[in-house]
């Protein structure tokens, strides 16, 4: 059975909202390419908690990309869109993409995030260790640069049933300008300036093989933020945490939010 | 029809292992390969050419903007229209153009477009590309997804800038500036004439329609390539109820004249290998930034491709990488460079601007390494003997409204001659006193 589906308005666009399993809620903000499709990960966690997978605008499921001027406007629509899925005080999965907006989120909203889970977050930038440049790279090489296991990534890009063909590869290419939108040209936005504000108990997550984002960047991350940090890693993963270790990724979770 | 002479400086020493040992030659060129002397002869050979382009009749010479390119040498094409500007007298300047993105504030578009048309006699054109993902986005940074959007807004601000007659408050979603009062002002009115390099997006196409600018298709791979683009331009003219005044459209070819094609043949085989080999060597990588097209233009592109496959049509050559690798049979056939003895490139390039309606016929007489003797000879060749058979062509039945309208001759100024060193020949206090200016007119 799969989840179900409703949509939140957020500046008047709407965005899809995800949910299944049973028990208190827990967010999760998905990574480059979004969630195009349910995925084992998800299954995983709705296992033992409810998850809410609310679309960030311009992500597969939700529009409203071309009203996010800057970083300001990306976080506003991030706490309205978390507000509208119901899930303000809750438990907040962040990663990637999702991971900046989830530490951003917590750094402006305290009261917005109850425990943070950031998968490789972006957000900072090291000059000394630059991010790889992941809209600079070749079609053919960039499922192994993302992903410890590419051909899961061609195959959460086949289209989904229901889905029409001929708009798909728009989907995913809007996905794409979406994160370019946030991140583009891939510095550091001032979240350097905010972490100290993040004070919830953080679990750090970093996959073993990330060719994104270096290891390095927990370090950074954990030394900024407040709040309790626990780190681990997840071996066999890229930077794709959720795609590539599906059960790995939720047992951490699950075992950081007993 | 207007004849207009493009350079786009490129760099001439590439090495012959170019494509072999570096990735691209736009974006993250190698430095090294760069040497500031040798790019010293270069610009001035490329001036020189401009200039005599301008010489031997040119109705106008043309300059572009690229950044981080190795067969482009013009981050600011705006610099060689200045040096233009003093050394030439009737050719248009036609600066294609300034990427307005890329300038905070775009202001400064206005004022040195402003300050080109006023040192020139009023010889502008004012060309607005986007700019390609390579300059733009990868090179200058630019968020792709919002490119076109600033772009819009510049060319309103920019448009506000020259015509407006009081210092205005510009409040955009991405400039904002409270006092917005260029001094200079462009001398012709309201403004220098516009024209817009596109790729074939029919967002454009409507956009110079309703603007009135030229659209300027100005790809490297000729007219056989260009044939569908500026049908679908002419098309959306129609639909819109546009006249097919062929001077709304501009066209960049590259040619080569020699007095036998057997002799075009042997001359241009290596400075065309050069360009279609070196120069658009760039690595696929940059060569699209997500959002940098609009979803319109992706779904057209996608529609037509599956449009071609269902008619078991060619689709074409998608990258530059696959047509970069051509050699000059190739080039030659797939009609990228045009070559032959005068009358054969006339009859050629008349067919051309018929078949493609094309009124702004610009002509890159110069490309990839080909020496400046090359370069003149092709020139001189061009415009003794294939520019007066078609210089007449439209203009019995077209009005071109979107050339410079400069200053009457004798308005003019008369830039000094160059001559040796006399700073201590002073002259007499009589001579200071009287003014050689023309008298102003009230």
């Amino acid at each position: 059975m799969g989840p179900s589906e409703r949509t939140v308005a957020v500046n008047g666009a709407p965005c899809r909202v995800w949910e299944m399993g049973r028990g208190e809620p827990v967010g999760f903000l998905a990574g480059l390419g979004g969630v195009p499709r349910w995925s084992p990960f998800l299954d995983a966690l709705a296992a033992r908690r409810r998850v809410v997978v609310p679309s960030l605008p311009g992500f597969p499921g939700a529009t409203g990309l071309d009203q996010l001027d800057d970083l300001t406007d990306w976080i506003a629509a991030t706490l309205d869109l978390l507000d509208g899925a119901g899930l303000a005080g809750a438990d907040l999965v962040g990663a990637s993409v999702g991971g900046m907006l989830a530490a951003e989120v917590a750094a402006l909203s305290a009261a917005s995030v109850r425990r943070l889970v950031l998968v490789a977050p972006y957000g900072l930038f090291d000059a000394a260790a630059p991010t790889r440049d992941v809209f600079a790279v070749r079609q053919e090489e960039l499922p192994a640069l993302l992903s410890a296991h590419p051909e899961r990534l061609l195959e959460r890009a086949v289209p989904p049933s229901g889905a029409d063909p001929a708009e798909w590869p728009i989907v995913l290419a809007r996905a794409s300008t979406a994160a370019a939108r946030l991140l583009w040209p891939l510095g550091e936005r001032g979240l350097v300036k905010r972490l100290h504000r993040v004070k919830a108990p953080t679990l750090l997550v970093w996959g073993e093989q990330d060719r994104v984002l270096p290891p390095s960047y927990a370090q950074r991350f954990a030394a900024a933020i407040t709040g309790t940090v626990k780190a681990c890693t997840i071996p066999d993963a890229g930077h794709l945490v959720d795609l590539d270790a599906p059960e790995a990724l939720a047992a951490a979770i699950h075992a950081f939010l007993r | 029809m207007k004849l207009c002479w493009f350079h786009l400086m490129p760099y001439t020493e590439l090495p012959e292992d170019f494509k072999e040992k570096h990735s691209s030659v736009w974006v993250d060129i190698d430095s090294r390969l760069f040497d500031p002397a040798r790019a010293h002869l270069m610009y001035n050979d490329f001036l020189d050419e401009l200039e005599l382009a301008a010489e031997v009749g040119f109705d106008g010479i043309c300059v572009n903007e690229h950044h981080s390119n190795g067969y482009g040498l013009m981050p600011s094409p705006n610099l060689m229209a200045a040096a233009l500007a003093r050394r030439t007298r009737d050719a248009a300047l036609i600066v294609m153009g300034n990427s307005l993105a890329l300038y905070n504030p775009p202001t400064r578009v206005a004022e040195e477009f402003a300050m080109l048309d006023c040192l020139s006699g009023g010889r502008l054109v004012a060309g607005f590309p986007v700019g390609t993902p390579m300059d733009t986005c990868f090179a200058y940074g630019q968020n792709p997804s919002q490119l076109r959007d600033r772009y819009l807004e510049a060319h309103d601000l920019v448009m506000r800038a020259w015509t407006e007659p009081e210092p205005f408050i510009f409040h955009g979603r991405y400039n904002q500036q409270r006092y917005v009062n260029p001094w200079p002002r462009p001398l012709q009115k309201p403004h220098p004439p516009i024209w817009i390099p596109g790729g074939g997006s029919v967002e454009t196409w409507r956009w110079c329609a309703e603007k009135d600018y030229v659209y300027s298709y100005l790809s490297y791979f000729g007219y056989k390539a260009g044939a569908a683009t500026m049908k679908g331009f002419w098309d959306e003219m129609d639909r819109l109820g546009k006249d097919r005044n062929p001077y709304r459209a501009g066209f960049l070819q590259f040619v080569g004249v020699a007095e036998t094609s057997a002799e075009a043949f042997e001359l241009y085989r290596e400075p065309a290998e050069y360009f279609y080999g070196r120069c658009l060597h760039i690595d696929p990588r940059f060569a699209q930034a997500p959002g940098y097209m609009s979803e319109a233009s992706m779904r057209a592109k996608i529609q037509s491709m599956v449009a071609q496959a269902a008619q078991g049509g060619p689709s074409g050559p998608a990258t530059s990488q696959e047509l970069s690798a051509s050699p000059f049979e190739d080039i030659i056939e797939r009609g990228y460079v045009i070559i032959g003895s005068p009358d054969e490139v006339a009859d050629k390039l008349r067919e051309v601007a018929v078949n493609l309606n094309v009124g702004q016929m610009m002509v890159l007489l110069q490309f990839g390494n080909m020496s400046k003797q090359l370069t003149t000879y092709n020139t001189r060749l061009f415009a003794s003997h294939v520019a007066p058979q078609l210089r007449d062509l439209f203009d019995d039945r077209y009005e071109n409204r979107w050339w410079p309208q400069p200053l009457r001759a004798d308005a003019r100024a008369e830039p000094r001659e160059l001559g040796p060193g006399d700073a201590g020949a002073g002259g007499r206090a009589a001579d200071v006193r009287r003014s050689t200016r023309p008298a102003m007119a009230r």
